[in-house]
């Protein structure tokens, strides 16, 4: 039985991600964050059930989609908002922007501005454990559109092989970019493809925080026994289009309704929460919540910029 | 000829040095590791991690699958989270299967994560053409890596430089790519019984002259030396400056060998076009310019894919006669 503490923190969390991307879309649509915004919303429920069934010096790997990884293995939101505005105190100093975001200190290997660039050094990260004699785990995160890359079926036969304590976690969301699932792969059950690398692998609700976890909790104490890799599918759907400029048109209105309304992983923890808790207490998270992204904006915006001589110097002293 | 001599030096092969690199580092440090095809059973297709899986067991040496972009990842992930990886790629040209790892992630981990996360591992693949071994496995592709910011490079020539080399990118924290050559695996050199390290970024004259410069590196080495002695009979003393490194590049030893004998030819086995020979002159062009009695030239590979065919493939890249000559039309000022 799940406790109460436990699905406070995972709806603390979910509700972390979903204030933190819905302020920094303002701060985006103001002009005051540029580049590629690529948002979790609607998916909130996949990294926070995930990451709560890890202990902290566990390792994860995450996508260009990654604000929400991030935030559920325990990154500061203020150093991420100061990221996401390139400022000097953000978690990669300005030089890398939302695709780039790592807290190797948390054990976030970092987001990846490549489709399926990441799932390799999530198998390297667990056999460099494994190597020392460790019982650390690493998830790696990544969309069913990276399924379809070929380092995918070499990264798992390759954590098939030796053994290695991984999961996969596929966040199928039905598009690569904005190109539907059905049209890209002949069998939409992604988790299937474990199969024929003899790998255990297991599909659920990813809007539904309990499910994913529960599952996550197994699978993850399976790893750590040293049985092997798995595969977790994780359904879900966004909340929009692949960025913040995509108005995701080709996502049909009823669907995409459905997802917001009726299967929202905020609203479906929210119940949750309020099955074991009075709503005086769920309000008081948000309002916890809401002041900590207040405080991690305003961090960010008084934050400098990166000093541009010392950025200069660096790269002579570093890559001349 | 300066770094090559010792009180306890043995003569052995170029593979034999870098199996020595490998397995002191690997007893001095648990965390390095090696992973590539073939190189824990058979001791690798080149034989440079021969005996390996014996000493250290199959933790610190995989065999891997044919799957060259994810086991290269492997390693940049091993190598993130406090391994020091060693990756063998069988050919330089099997590493396009890699860019990505390499150039995408690797080489810019450190940068993008602004400076907190560090890459240190080494990929090991040997280049170059001489065996008939035809367009796939031949090609000297090392200006790829010289471009890519991020990366550091070291091609050495010799077994000493093989050694002390590859035992200091294996401490570097950053990922270098460390590109042997096919025809060194069997040449022979002095190597000292006791440890030593060759910092990345000092390259080495290995012939002193002054009448001109032969700036060379990897198997042009071997050439170039052996185009000096032809041209040392004929009165003319060439300086052969190996940079060793490619980056960090010794840009001073260059300079002050051109300063001194004020005529330079860069040769490179990689086609001409956009190599590391026209940067290397252009460096020489800015830096001292003043001090060049004739124009730069550059002996390099023609800008065509490497024929099977052993006597067209040897018209393709430069040889001891084609140096010679090139030394000769550099000094006479006429037409290459």
């Amino acid at each position: 039985m799940i406790s109460k503490e436990l699905l406070a923190m995972m709806y603390r969390q979910i509700f972390m991600i979903r204030t933190f991307e819905t302020r920094c879309i303002k701060l985006y649509r103001s002009g005051a964050i540029r580049g590629y915004f690529h948002p979790y919303l609607g998916e909130e429920a996949i990294a926070v059930g995930l990451c709560a069934a890890l202990r902290k010096e566990d390792y994860i790997v995450s996508t260009h989609r990654g604000h929400g990884h991030c935030i559920a293995k325990g990154a500061s939101v203020d150093r991420m908002v100061a990221e996401l505005l390139g400022k000097e105190t953000g978690y990669c100093r300005g030089l890398g922007g939302s695709m780039h975001i790592a807290d190797v200190a948390t054990g976030n290997l970092g987001a990846n501005g490549i489709v399926g660039g990441g799932i390799a050094m999530g198998v390297g990260s667990a056999l460099g454990a494994s190597i020392r004699g460790e019982d650390r785990v690493t998830a790696i995160f990544f969309s069913d559109g990276a399924t379809n890359n070929g380092v995918f079926g070499e990264s798992l036969n390759l954590a098939a092989i030796w053994n290695l304590p991984v999961i996969f976690v596929i966040e199928n969301n039905d598009y690569a970019a904005s190109t539907p699932l059905e049209i890209s792969t002949r069998d939409c059950d992604l988790y299937k493809r474990a199969a024929a690398y003899c790998v255990t692998a297991t599909q659920v609700d990813g809007n539904d925080v309990l499910v994913v976890y529960e599952e996550a909790e197994k699978t993850v104490s399976q790893c750590r026994a040293g049985k092997g890799p798995v595969v977790i599918e994780c359904k879900t759907y966004r909340h929009q289009g692949h960025h913040v400029n995509d108005p995701g048109e080709y996502m049909p209105s009823e669907k995409l309704e459905y997802y917001k309304k009726q299967h929202d992983p905020l609203d479906i923890a929210r119940r949750y929460l309020l099955e074991k808790t009075e709503e005086a207490k769920v309000k008081a998270i948000e309002e916890s919540v809401l002041k900590e992204i207040e405080e991690a904006v305003a961090f960010a915006e008084a934050s400098p910029e990166p000093d541009v001589q010392e950025f200069l110097a660096d790269v002579v002293r570093k890559y001349n | 000829m300066s770094t090559t001599t010792a009180v306890n030096a043995r003569t052995i092969m170029y593979r034999e040095a870098l199996n020595e690199a490998l397995k002191e580092e690997m007893r001095r440090d648990p965390t390095v590791f090696v992973l590539g095809l073939q190189v824990a059973a058979r001791g690798g297709s080149h034989k440079v991690t021969k005996d390996i899986l014996e000493e250290f067991g199959p933790k610190r040496i995989l065999d891997t699958p044919i799957a060259e972009a994810s086991f290269t990842g492997v390693g940049v992930g091993a190598a993130i989270t406090g391994m020091r990886p060693v990756v063998e790629i069988m050919f330089l040209d099997f590493s396009m299967l890699i860019l990505d790892q390499i150039i995408n992630q690797a080489a810019k981990y450190e940068f993008m994560t602004g400076g907190h996360g560090k890459v240190p591992m080494v990929l090991r693949t040997p280049g170059g053409c001489g065996n008939g071994l035809a367009a796939q496995h031949s090609q000297s592709l090392e200006a790829l890596f010289y471009h890519t910011p991020g990366l550091k490079l070291v091609m050495p020539a010799t077994p000493y430089d093989a050694k002390g080399l590859l035992k200091s990118a294996i401490r570097d924290d950053d990922p270098v790519i460390f590109i042997e050559h096919k025809q060194l695996y069997m040449t022979k050199g002095e190597v000292p019984e006791t440890e030593y390290l060759i910092p990345l970024g000092k390259g080495d004259i290995k012939r002193s002259g002054h009448n001109a410069t032969v700036i060379a590196w990897s198997n042009m080495v071997p050439r170039a030396l052996a185009a000096a002695d032809k041209l040392a009979q004929e009165g003319i003393e060439v300086e052969v400056v190996d940079p060793r490194s490619l980056v960090p590049l010794d840009k001073e030893l260059i300079l002050e060998s051109v300063r001194k004998t004020e005529h330079v030819l860069i040769v490179q086995e990689a086609v001409r076009r956009g190599g590391v020979a026209s940067d290397i002159c252009s460096i020489i062009m800015e830096e001292a310019f003043d001090y060049l009695d004739a124009p730069v030239r550059i002996l390099a590979g023609l800008n065509t894919p490497i024929p099977f065919n052993l006597n067209l493939e040897k018209h393709c890249v430069p040889q001891e006669e084609s140096i010679v000559v090139a030394v000769k039309h550099l000094l006479e000022g006429s037409e290459p």
